[in-house]
C-alpha cells in the first residue's frame, strides 16, 4: 500500500519536473504574469485609484483591484463577447441580436487571420536562418497586387477570381521577399537591413500607387476603386459580423507549411540551412538556392495577408490600412516558437487582444496602448525564459534549444 | 606536513547520475598530479566543486590541512587554488595586463587603472616561470599556446598555489605542448602543485608524478609513471583490455582511385596554403597526410570534398575530374568525408541523431519518395546505425547536442559508413575523444580500408598518422615534402619533415637503423 502512495509521488513529481521543464510552462507563465503586470499599470495610471488611497489604504487596494478587474472583463467582453447579451440574445431569438451578441469572437477570428499570415511568413524565414522584418512592407505589395486583381479583371466567375486574386498578392509579397533574398545569396548583403529599406520603398510606393494610377477618379482622397463581388471572400454570416473565409484559408496554408517544413525534402534542406549553413554546405545543399526560395515564399505568405484584408475585409486599398500587422508578426512568431502550430495560437492572442482592446477603451476608457505594454511584456517575458523560471522557481530547460540561430554570411 | 590538498568522500549526484562517488584524492606540495579519465568519467565535475562551482552532496575539502567551505570561484582563489579552462576566459580586445587585471584591478590615486605597476608584475612573474609574455600585447594579436599562458599568469597573480589545467594540450600544437610541459615543470620548482586533467595517456607518462584515474564517477586506482605503462593506464581508464596498437595486415593496394595534380588552393585571406600538391591514394590503402596543424592540410581537404574552388591543379576521383564539382556531385561519385570540425561541418546539432544519420542520403530513396521524407525509413536506419556503430544514447531521436564528443563523431562515421563508397578523406577523425572510442574508430578505418576503400587519413597526431598508414606524405607550408612507405617511416624522419627540414638519404637510413634495432632488442 505504502509502496504505491510512493510510485504516485514519484510519478507526480516525475511529471512536475518534466512540465517545469518545458516552454510551455513558460509561455503560459509569461502570459499570466504579463496580464498581472498589466493589471498593475492599469491601476497605477487611474486618478480614481489615487483619490482612493488618500482614503485609506484598503480602499485604495479595492479600488485598483476593482479598475483593473473591469478592464479586464471589458477586454474580454470585447474580445469573446458578454455571456449575458449573448444568453438573452438566444432567449429573444432576434437573429440580428444574436448576429450582434456574438460578434466579438468572430471579428477577433478576423483581427486574426492576417496575423496567421504574417507569423507563418516570419516563422518559415526564421526556420531558414533568415530574420525577415519586411513583413509589413510586403504585406502593403500584396495589398496592392491583390486589389489590383479584384477591381482591374473583369468577368471571372468567383471561383477562378478569388484564387487568381490571392495568387496576385502572394506574388507581389513573393516578389518583395525575392529582392533581399536575392541579395543576400548573391552578395552577403543581410536581409534585416535590405528588408527594412524594403519596407520603406513599400510604403512609399503603395502611397504613390493610391495616387495616381491605382485611384478611383470618383474619390478626391487617394482610394483604390471597389473590388468586384466576385473577388471578394465570402463572408459566412450577415451583417456586422465580418467573419471570412479567410481565416480558413489561412489556417489551410498553416497546414501546408507545417507538410512543407517537417515532411519534405525541400524542408529538410531549408531548416537545415536555418540551424547550420556549413553542415548543409556539406550535405550537398545549395545555400543560395534555398535562401532566395525561402525569402520567396516568407514574402508570398504576408503578400496574401495583405490580400485577405483587401478582398475579405476592406474591399479597396486604403493608405496605412495594415497598422502593424507585419511588426506584430515578428513578434507572434516567437511567441508561437516558429511552429506553424503555434503561430494559430499567438495568432489567436493577438487577434483577441487587438479586437479587446478597443472596447476596452470605449468601456472603461483605459488608452489601447495598454494592450501594447501586455504584448511587450508577455514577449520580454518569452524572450527572456530566465526571469519566469526565477520567479516561479522552475528548472533549468535541459538542453538549450536552438530554435533560431540568426547568422549572417560574410562573418 | 599535511598535503597541500586533500579532497574526502566528494559525492555528487545530478538526476539520474552519480557524477562523483565518494572520491578521495590527495595533492602533495611539488608534484604535478594527473587526472586521468574518459569523456564523461567525473573529472570535470570533481575539479568545478573544488573550484567552487558545484557544491557537493557529500565530502570534505581540505586545504593545507583547513576545512575549506567553497561556495564560488572567489573563495577558491582566495584559498590558492585556481582553474585554467579549456576554453580561455580572456577579452580578446584587452592587452595582457588588462586582461590579467580585469577582477583585481591595481588602481592609482583618482581611481585611474595603475597598468605599469600591473604590467611590472606580469613581467616579474613572466621572468621567474619563464613565459615570455608581453604584458602589452593585444590577446587577439598572439597565439593560442600564448593565450594559454595568459591563463596561467591571472592565476599567478592572484598568487595561486595549486593549478587546475583542464585538458590544457587539447588547443596547442606538439611545440606548444612541449613548452607547457616546460613552464609546468618550472612551477613545481617553485613550489606549485598542478592538478592536470587529461584523457591522453602519453602526456600523462611524460609529465605527471603521480597518476589517479577515474571511471564512472569513482577512483578506480592510484599509480606512478614509474609503476605502469600505457597498456595499464588504458585499461585502468576503459575499464577492460584495450589494444593501444592498431592491428592490420599488410595492405593490398589496388587501381588508383584517387588522384590530385598540382593541385593549388588559397585561404580565406587569399594566400596559397596548397602550394603545388600532387599525390595517388589507391583502392584498399591509407594514405596519411603528416603535419603541423595550419600547414594547408583543411585547405586540401576542403578543395577535394568540394568545399572549396582550388585556383590551379586537377583533382581525379574514379576517372571523374571533380575539381570544380558541387560537394553533392563528389558525394555521389563515392566520396565520404569525415569533416575536422564535427560540429560545424558534420552535424546539425539541434536535429536528431535519425536525421543526422542521413544529413547527405535525405533526398534519395528509401529515405524520400520524390518530394516526401519517408520518416519511418530514416527512424528504421537510425535505430539500425545506432545499434551497429555501438552509438551510446538514451535514444536515436534525441538532438546529436546531447551526445558526447565520441558518441558525435561515431555518428558520422556510422552516417559516412553506411553507404556504398570508394574514397574516404578522413580529418583529425579522432580529435578530443577518449580511447574507448578512439580504438573503435580506427578499427573502423582499418576495415574500411580492407573492404578496398582508398582512404586519406589527414591527422596532426603523429601516432595516428604511424599506426595506420600504409604510406605517409608529409606537408609544410602547403608543400608536399615527401611521400614515406609506412615501412621506410619512423617518428623521427616524419617529425624532421614536419619541421620542414628535409633529411639526407644517409641520415634517413641512420633513423631507420636505429628504430630496426630498438625492434630487435
Amino acid at each position: 500500500m505504502e509502496n504505491t502512495t510512493e510510485n504516485k509521488k514519484k510519478s507526480l513529481s516525475v511529471f512536475w519536473d518534466e512540465f517545469s521543464r518545458s516552454n510551455f510552462l513558460v509561455i503560459l507563465l509569461a502570459i499570466f504574469t504579463g496580464i498581472l503586470l498589466g493589471g498593475v499599470l492599469v491601476a497605477i495610471t487611474t486618478n480614481e485609484v489615487y483619490a482612493a488611497f488618500r482614503e485609506s489604504i484598503w480602499s485604495g487596494f479595492g479600488a485598483a483591484f476593482r479598475t483593473a478587474w473591469n478592464t479586464y472583463v471589458a477586454l474580454f467582453t470585447g474580445s469573446v463577447g458578454n455571456p449575458e447579451k449573448i444568453r438573452l440574445a438566444f432567449a429573444s431569438g432576434d437573429q440580428l441580436a444574436i448576429r450582434r451578441a456574438i460578434n466579438p469572437f468572430f471579428e477577433s477570428l478576423v483581427q486574426s487571420t492576417p496575423y496567421i499570415f504574417g507569423g507563418l511568413a516570419v516563422a518559415l524565414g526564421f526556420r531558414a536562418g533568415l530574420f525577415n522584418i519586411g513583413v509589413e512592407g510586403q504585406i502593403f505589395i500584396g495589398a496592392a497586387t491583390g486589389v489590383w486583381a479584384g477591381y482591374a479583371i473583369n468577368g471571372l466567375p468567383t471561383i477562378i477570381h478569388i484564387p487568381l486574386a490571392m495568387l496576385f498578392g502572394a506574388l507581389g509579397g513573393a516578389l518583395w521577399g525575392f529582392i533581399p533574398g536575392l541579395l543576400k545569396a548573391k552578395t552577403g548583403a543581410h536581409e534585416v537591413i535590405t528588408t527594412i529599406m524594403m519596407n520603406y520603398i513599400a510604403f512609399r510606393l503603395v502611397d504613390w500607387l493610391l495616387k495616381f494610377p491605382m485611384k478611383d477618379p470618383n474619390e478626391f482622397t487617394p482610394k483604390t476603386p471597389w473590388i468586384l463581388e466576385t473577388a471578394k471572400l465570402p463572408r459566412l454570416f450577415d451583417t456586422p459580423i465580418r467573419f471570412h473565409i479567410g481565416f480558413f484559408i489561412a489556417v489551410l496554408m498553416a497546414v501546408a507549411v507545417y507538410y512543407l517544413l517537417f515532411k519534405t525534402t525541400w524542408g529538410f534542406e531549408l531548416r537545415m540551412v536555418g540551424s547550420n549553413p556549413n553542415a548543409a554546405r556539406y550535405a550537398g545543399v545549395k545555400i543560395t538556392k534555398t535562401t532566395i526560395l525561402a525569402m520567396v515564399l516568407s514574402g508570398a505568405l504576408a503578400g496574401m495577408a495583405g490580400a485577405n484584408e483587401v478582398l475579405g475585409v476592406n474591399y479597396r486599398l486604403l493608405p496605412a490600412f495594415s497598422s502593424g500587422y507585419g511588426f506584430d508578426s515578428i513578434a507572434l512568431a516567437l511567441l508561437g516558437k516558429t511552429h506553424p502550430l503555434g503561430v494559430i495560437l499567438s495568432s489567436l492572442l493577438f487577434g483577441f487582444l487587438r479586437n479587446g482592446a478597443r472596447s476596452m477603451q470605449l468601456a472603461v476608457g483605459v488608452p489601447i496602448d495598454i494592450v501594447s505594454i501586455l504584448q511587450a511584456v508577455i514577449l520580454a517575458f518569452i524572450a527572456a525564459p530566465a526571469i519566469i523560471r526565477t520567479i516561479y522557481r522552475l528548472r533549468e530547460s535541459k538542453h538549450e534549444e536552438d530554435l533560431v540561430s540568426l547568422r549572417s554570411w560574410k562573418g | 606536513m599535511a598535503p597541500v590538498l586533500e579532497l574526502r568522500g566528494i559525492t555528487k549526484r545530478f538526476p539520474g547520475v552519480l557524477a562523483n562517488d565518494h572520491i578521495d584524492l590527495t595533492v602533495e606540495k611539488g608534484e604535478i598530479h594527473a587526472l586521468l579519465g574518459e569523456n564523461g568519467a567525473g573529472k570535470t565535475t570533481l575539479m568545478n566543486i573544488l573550484y567552487g562551482l558545484y557544491h557537493p552532496d557529500e565530502g570534505e575539502i581540505f586545504v593545507n590541512g583547513q576545512k575549506l567551505d567553497v561556495h564560488s570561484p572567489i573563495d577558491a582563489i582566495k584559498s590558492g587554488v585556481g582553474m585554467v579552462h579549456q576554453h580561455f576566459m580572456l577579452v580578446p580586445v584587452f592587452t595582457v595586463t588588462e586582461n590579467v587585471m580585469l577582477g583585481e584591478e591595481y588602481v592609482k590615486a583618482g581611481g585611474v587603472l595603475d597598468r605599469t605597476k600591473a604590467a611590472n608584475k606580469i613581467r616579474e612573474i613572466s621572468n621567474i616561470y619563464k613565459l615570455d609574455i608581453n604584458p602589452d600585447a593585444y590577446i587577439s594579436d598572439i597565439p593560442v599556446g600564448m593565450q594559454q599562458r595568459v591563463e596561467i599568469i591571472k592565476l599567478l597573480f592572484r598568487e595561486a598555489n595549486i593549478l587546475i589545467m583542464d585538458e590544457p594540450t587539447a588547443v596547442l600544437t606538439p611545440q606548444e605542448v612541449e613548452e607547457l610541459f616546460k613552464i609546468m615543470h618550472t612551477m613545481i620548482e617553485q613550489g606549485k602543485s598542478i592538478i592536470f586533467i587529461t584523457h591522453k595517456l602519453g602526456e600523462v607518462m611524460d609529465i605527471a608524478d603521480r597518476i589517479t584515474v577515474i571511471r564512472g564517477g569513482k577512483v578506480v586506482g592510484s599509480t606512478t609513471p614509474a609503476e605502469s605503462d600505457l597498456n595499464d593506464l588504458a585499461s585502468m581508464m576503459v575499464g577492460r583490455d584495450v589494444n593501444l596498437e592498431v592491428e592490420k595486415s599488410e595492405s593490398v593496394p589496388g587501381e588508383v582511385v584517387f588522384e590530385v595534380e598540382n593541385l593549388k588552393v588559397l585561404d580565406s585571406v587569399g594566400a596559397l596554403a596548397v602550394n603545388d600538391m600532387s599525390f595517388k591514394v589507391h583502392a584498399g590503402e591509407v594514405l596519411g597526410i603528416a603535419g603541423v596543424q595550419g600547414n594547408g592540410q583543411t585547405e586540401l581537404v576542403r578543395a577535394i570534398t568540394g568545399l572549396l574552388q582550388a585556383v590551379d591543379g586537377d583533382v581525379r576521383l574514379c576517372g571523374h575530374n571533380i575539381t570544380h564539382l558541387s560537394p553533392r556531385k563528389i558525394t555521389e561519385i563515392g566520396s565520404a568525408h569525415i569533416p575536422e570540425d564535427r560540429q560545424k561541418d558534420g552535424l546539425v546539432l539541434g536535429f536528431p541523431i535519425t536525421d543526422n544519420l542521413v544529413l547527405n542520403t535525405y533526398y534519395l530513396e528509401p529515405n524520400s519518395k520524390s518530394i516526401w521524407m519517408d520518416q519511418k525509413s530514416i527512424n528504421e536506419n537510425g535505430k539500425k546505425l545506432v545499434e551497429s556503430f555501438d552509438i551510446r544514447t538514451p535514444s536515436p531521436f534525441v538532438p546529436a547536442r546531447n551526445l558526447s564528443g565520441g558518441n558525435q563523431q561515431k555518428v558520422i562515421v556510422a552516417r559516412e559508413f553506411s553507404r556504398p563508397i570508394k574514397f574516404l578523406v578522413a580529418s583529425q577523425p579522432t580529435r578530443g575523444l577518449d580511447v574507448g572510442s578512439i580504438e573503435f574508430i580506427h578499427k573502423r578505418l582499418i576495415e574500411k580500408r580492407d573492404d578496398g576503400c582508398a582512404i586519406l587519413l589527414v591527422s596532426t597526431e603523429l601516432d595516428e598518422i604511424m599506426q595506420l598508414s600504409d604510406r605517409i606524405a608529409v606537408v609544410y607550408r602547403g608543400k608536399l615534402l615527401d611521400i614515406l612507405d609506412a615501412k621506410n617511416a619512423t617518428k623521427e624522419i616524419v617529425g624532421l619533415l614536419m619541421a620542414g627540414i628535409i633529411p639526407s638519404e644517409e641520415e634517413k637510413q641512420k633513423l631507420l637503423a636505429k628504430k630496426k634495432q630498438i625492434l630487435i632488442t
